[in-house]
C-alpha cells in the first residue's frame, strides 16, 4: 500500500466512524438544546440499541454470524426491521427516561437531573449485563461480503451502507428541525424557551420529542455499530459515546449541523491519527483536541456564546 | 331606556377580570389583592415604577405565575389554572418585554411561531396579509434573521407575532421600550389601528404621557396594590400622576444622574 492508499483508506475507515459519532453526538446536542441538560443515560440507549438489533436479526430473522448471506427483499426486511425496532424501542426508553425520570427533576436546581441520566445509564448498563451477559456477541451481518478496490484501498458495502443510512437519517432530521412544526417550536425553544411557551408551545411535548428523536437515532446508531465491527457488547457504549459527546462538544452543543459536523471529524482524527501517530494515542489525540477546543473556542466550532439565562 | 329615567344597567362586557389576585415570589407580595377589569374593545394601560407588579400581571394573565389567590376570568371563564398554551388558543396573545424574537429564525418564521396554536389554510395567510398590510418593513425583511433587525423593526415582528394568533385580547410589555422616539410614535399608531380593528389592549408602559394619548382608561400599580384608577383624561389630570408619571420623569432621571 502506498501512503496515498493508505490515507485513502483511513479517510472511508474515518467517514464510518464519523458518522456513526454523528448520529450519536445528534441526541446530546438536541437534549442540551432544548433543556442545558447533559444526559448521560445516551451512552447506554445506544448499547441497548445495539442489543435490540441484534436480538431482531436472531430471533426475528434466525441470522447468526456473518455466513448467511440475504438479498433483495430479505435483506432489506431484516435490516429494516431491526433498524426500526430499535430505533422506537430506544425512542421508546429515551421518552421514559424524560417523564419518569427527568420530568419530576425539571424544578430542581444543580445537578441533580444530570446526575440522574449517570444513574440510568448504570441501570442500562446492568440490565443489560445480568440478561445478555458480559461476553462479546457475535453481532448477525446478512451483508454480502462484497468489497471494492480503490487503488489499494478498500471499501466494503457494509461501510456505504453506514453511510447511507447516516446521510438518510441525518437528512430527514435536518428537515424535520427546519420544516415541521414541531421541529420550528424546538428550535425556538432552545432559543428562547420562555418566549416560545407564551406563543402556545407545550415545552413539555417539546422536551419529550428531543428525547424520543436523539435516543431513535442511538437506536439506529447502535445498529450500524454492530454491522461495522460484527459486535455488540455490554460496554461498548462508554468509548462510543464519550466520542459522540466530544463532537458534540466540538461542533458546538446545542447545534444540530454542528453535531454531524463534528462527529465527521472525530471520526476522521481517530481513524487518521491512528495511522500516523498510532491507534495507541488516538483517545489522547481526542480528548486532548476536547482540551484545545474548551480553551480556544468554549463555545464549539458552530456554536455561539449564549448569554447567561438567569 | 325605562320611563323613570334612569339608564337600563347591562352587565358589563368585560373581557378580561382580576379578582383578588394575590401573587407571591416565596416570601415577596408582588400583587396585593389586585382587581382589574378590561371591557372587550378598550386599551387599558398600567402604570406605575419598577417593581411594582407590572410585569408580575402580564406573567399572571399568560399564566408564567400561578396567582395564590383570586381568579383571573377571560371571556366570562375562569383561566387561573390553564396552562399558557390553552390561554393563547383561547386568544390571548404576548408583546413581550424586551420584544423576544427568536433571532436565529427568520422574520417569517417567527411569525409561524406566533401562529402556533392557529391552522394552516386560508386563515394563516388572511393573518398574515393583515400584518404585511399593517407593516410593509416587515414584508420586506421577512427572510432576513429577526436577530439582524433593529430594535424599531424587532418591536413590529413582535406585535405582528402577536397578531398571528388571532387574539381578542393582546397584553403588551413596555411596547415603546428602547425605541427611538420616532418608532415610539409609529408603534403607538399600530397600537391605536390595531385596536380599531377590534383587539382588546391591556399594555404596560413606563412612557406614560404617550401611554394615556392612546388608551381609554389606566390603573396605576404600587407597590402590587392598584392605588388609582380611572379614566385616561382623568388620570392626565390627576395632579399626583403629572407629579409622578408625566414631565416630573426627566426631573428625578437628571436627579438620579448628578446624584451618581
Amino acid at each position: 500500500m502506498t501512503t496515498g492508499d493508505l490515507f485513502l483508506q483511513q479517510l472511508i475507515n474515518g467517514l464510518s466512524l464519523g458518522s456513526m459519532y454523528a448520529l450519536l453526538a445528534l441526541g446530546f446536542t438536541l437534549v442540551y438544546g432544548i433543556m442545558e441538560l447533559i444526559n448521560f443515560s445516551h451512552f447506554n440507549v445506544f448499547m441497548v440499541g445495539a442489543m435490540i438489533a441484534m436480538l431482531t436479526l436472531q430471533w426475528g430473522f434466525g441470522l447468526y454470524g456473518q455466513d448467511v448471506v440475504l438479498t433483495g427483499l430479505p435483506l432489506i426486511l431484516s435490516l429494516g426491521t431491526a433498524m426500526l425496532l430499535s430505533m422506537v424501542l430506544c425512542g421508546g426508553i429515551g421518552v421514559s427516561i424524560e417523564r419518569f425520570l427527568l420530568r419530576p427533576l425539571r424544578q430542581v436546581k444543580g445537578p441533580a437531573a444530570m446526575i440522574t441520566t449517570i444513574g440510568v445509564s448504570y441501570v442500562l448498563f446492568n440490565v443489560i449485563l445480568l440478561t445478555i451477559g458480559s461476553d462479546s456477541k457475535n453481532f448477525p451481518n446478512p451483508l454480502a461480503p462484497i468489497a471494492f478496490h480503490i487503488g489499494g484501498a478498500v471499501l466494503r458495502l457494509k461501510e456505504i451502507l453506514i453511510w447511507v443510512i447516516s446521510l438518510v437519517l441525518m437528512g430527514g432530521l435536518t428537515y424535520f428541525v427546519q420544516y415541521t412544526k414541531i421541529g420550528r417550536a424546538m428550535r425556538a425553544t432552545a432559543q428562547d424557551p420562555e418566549a416560545a411557551r407564551m406563543m402556545g408551545v407545550e415545552v413539555d411535548r417539546v422536551v419529550m420529542m428531543s428525547f424520543f428523536l436523539g435516543s431513535a437515532l442511538a437506536g439506529a446508531c447502535g445498529m450500524v455499530f454492530g454491522l461495522y465491527y460484527n459486535l455488540a457488547k455490554v460496554d461498548i457504549g462508554f468509548a462510543a459515546g464519550l466520542r459522540a459527546f466530544t463532537a458534540a462538544v466540538l461542533g458546538g452543543i446545542g447545534n444540530v449541523p454542528g453535531a454531524m459536523l463534528g462527529g465527521v471529524l472525530i471520526g476522521l482524527i481517530e481513524s487518521l491519527s491512528g495511522q500516523v501517530i498510532g491507534t495507541a494515542w488516538s483517545d489522547v489525540v481526542i480528548f486532548g483536541l476536547l482540551v484545545l477546543v474548551l480553551v480556544f473556542r468554549p463555545a464549539g466550532l458552530l456554536g455561539r456564546i449564549a448569554p447567561n439565562k438567569s | 331606556m325605562p320611563a323613570d329615567g334612569s339608564t337600563m344597567v347591562l352587565p358589563p362586557d368585560f373581557l378580561l377580570e382580576f379578582k383578588g389576585i394575590n401573587t407571591y415570589y416565596g416570601d415577596l407580595h408582588a400583587l396585593k389583592n389586585v382587581n382589574y377589569e378590561i371591557v372587550r374593545g378598550e386599551i387599558v394601560c398600567l402604570l406605575g415604577g419598577n417593581a411594582c407588579g407590572k410585569s408580575t400581571t402580564m406573567k399572571t394573565i399568560m399564566g408564567v405565575v400561578r396567582p395564590a389567590t383570586g381568579t383571573v376570568i377571560f371571556d366570562g371563564k375562569p383561566i387561573e389554572t390553564l396552562p399558557t398554551s390553552e390561554r393563547v388558543r383561547r386568544g390571548i396573545a404576548p408583546v413581550l418585554e424586551a420584544r423576544r424574537l427568536f433571532p436565529r429564525m427568520s422574520v417569517y418564521e417567527n411569525l409561524e411561531m406566533g401562529a402556533y396554536t392557529q391552522k394552516r389554510g386560508p386563515q394563516f395567510n388572511e393573518d398574515l396579509e393583515r400584518v404585511y398590510s399593517l407593516f410593509p418593513r416587515v414584508k420586506e425583511r421577512r427572510a432576513q434573521l429577526a436577530g439582524t433587525l433593529s430594535g424599531g423593526e424587532q418591536q413590529m415582528v413582535a406585535i405582528g407575532r402577536a397578531l398571528m394568533a388571532r387574539p381578542r385580547l393582546i397584553c403588551m410589555d413596555e411596547p415603546s421600550m428602547g425605541l427611538s422616539p420616532l418608532y415610539v410614535e409609529q408603534v403607538f399608531d399600530i397600537i391605536q389601528e390595531i385596536n380599531r380593528q377590534g383587539t382588546t389592549i391591556f399594555m404596560v408602559e413606563q412612557n406614560a404621557s404617550m401611554a394615556l394619548s392612546i388608551a381609554h382608561r389606566a390603573y396605576v400599580l404600587q407597590t402590587g396594590m392598584v392605588v388609582l384608577s380611572g379614566t385616561a383624561a382623568e388620570l392626565r389630570e390627576n395632579e399626583d400622576i403629572k407629579q409622578a408619571y408625566l414631565g416630573e420623569m426627566q426631573v428625578d432621571a437628571t436627579a438620579k444622574m448628578s446624584a451618581a
